[in-house]
């Protein structure tokens, strides 16, 4: 993988050129440590930035909207908010026929029609407007339903950060992530930089939503057969939306080499291993940050951007 | 009138499903000639919104009442809208079993949703 003369990106970046790729990171399994490695490449590469002012500053988003919690460990000063609303049909009743054509179209059976009534519910709608365009009488508009929250600001070491918040009920996380990618970039006026996607547990639609358009996934996994069965899933949504992957596999030192053998296999790059040790888990459970805990991480961290601008950079 | 019960086969003696939107099959039985019709539930595999579809799909069928043993928020709106009448099914182990307690007036009406609802707990 690694090509002679191409792997230099990470002294090649200390000359201010930053490679503005945009990494997702996912696991599958949730509590593998998906915002540890997350945040933790975020504030190296910031660190090993902060001597120059001309590069653009990391941005964070923080794209876990049902239980987001990389604040914790980034401290963003929160200034810029706006509210994610998805449109919600509303039904004219006097206009209504109830001919059935948007309960028909509608895949989530947000509409349905109950003899002569129309009713909407609004925890089921993902706000696509199919049922307004079908619908032959007009009698459908739409009206906004709000879900969350959207919130921005800097962060330690000058990371941009973001992240949404969905309101507690709503169950529809993806439209708030899709909101949140749209917001919080360059366009909305934050710098241009390397984005880092922090995607929430799973393996169904809103880590599909975090992570498409991402340059690189990376994959956060343990050495467990739980570990295991989430990182395959995982590694299929990678092939799926044909984004190269690479894999860091923490606690490292616990359970089998059954995701060594399976990374080795799939052709799978292991980029770092963060060894299980009380030390980290003691000191992350008191809001410190790994960079905080052992230092020596940024330079292994800003090594495995090195690797996976090689690895992009290869496959393109 | 017609009744549709929540079953796990398509048969009169069928045990019934105490799940309304997730059953197997819907069995609507005439109460008048005893005529009885299964159909495969459209919704048991729906990804989201199977009370709701359930709902619909009872109204489609011109039922007055409804016995299962569960009604989420979704599927209890949209069964009151269409003004179809909720029942649990009690002790009753068959389809025919819940249409003879319903006839002898044993079977609880059901006036608010029965949980806590089903949408967002899955994948």
């Amino acid at each position: 993988m690694r090509r002679p003369g191409r792997g230099i990106m990470v002294a090649g970046h200390r000359g201010g050129v930053i490679p503005p790729l945009r990494i997702a990171v996912a696991s599958g399994k949730g509590g593998t440590g998906k915002t540890t490695v997350a945040t933790s490449l975020a504030l190296s590469l910031a660190e090993e930035m902060s001597g120059s002012l001309a590069a653009p500053r990391p941005i964070f988003l923080d794209c876990d909207v049902e239980g987001p919690n990389a604040h914790l460990f980034l401290a963003p000063e929160l200034k810029r908010r706006q509210d994610v609303a998805i449109q919600i049909p509303r039904v004219d009743a006097a206009k209504c026929t109830a001919c059935g054509k948007c309960a028909e179209v509608c895949q989530y059976h947000a509409i349905v029609v109950l003899g002569k009534k129309t009713l909407v519910f609004s925890q089921l709608c993902h706000g696509c407007g199919s049922c307004t365009l079908v619908c032959p009488e007009g009698a459908i508009s739409e009206e906004p339903h709000a879900i969350g929250l959207l919130e921005a600001g800097p962060a330690a070491r000058e990371i941009q950060f973001a992240r949404g918040v969905l309101d507690v009920g709503e169950p529809m996380a993806t439209p708030a992530i899709r909101q949140l990618k749209r917001w919080a970039n360059p366009a909305a006026g934050l710098n241009e930089g390397l984005v880092i996607l922090d995607a929430p547990p799973g393996t169904s639609c809103p880590v599909v939503e975090a992570v498409r358009g991402a340059d690189y996934l990376l994959l956060v996994t343990e050495p467990t057969p739980f570990g295991l069965h989430d990182l395959r899933l995982a590694v299929e949504v990678a092939a799926e939306l044909r984004i190269p992957a690479g894999v860091v596999i923490n606690r490292d030192g616990v359970g089998d080499a059954a995701v060594d053998a399976f990374c080795a296999a799939a052709g799978l790059p292991i980029l770092l291993r963060i060894p299980f040790e009380r030390a980290v888990a003691e000191g992350i459970a008191q809001g410190r940050t790994l960079l905080d805990i052992h230092p020596e991480y940024g330079p292994r961290f800003r090594g495995m951007y090195g690797e996976i601008v090689t690895q992009v950079r290869g496959e393109a | 009138m017609k009744l549709l019960i929540t079953a796990n086969t398509p048969k009169l003696e069928a045990p019934v499903n105490p799940r309304f939107g997730r059953a197997d099959y819907f069995v609507v039985v005439d109460t008048e000639t005893l005529k009885w019709q299964a159909h495969p539930n459209p919704g048991v595999h729906a990804a989201g919104g199977a009370g709701a579809q359930a709902a619909q799909f009872a109204a489609q069928q011109g039922v007055a009442a409804v016995i299962s043993g569960d009604f989420g928020p979704n599927a209890y709106l949209a069964l009151a809208a269409a003004e179809i009448t909720m029942y649990l099914l009690g002790g009753s182990k068959t389809v025919a079993e819940a249409v003879a307690n319903f006839g002898a007036g044993k079977l609880e009406q059901v006036h608010a949703p029965t949980g806590a609802g089903h949408h967002g707990s899955g994948s």
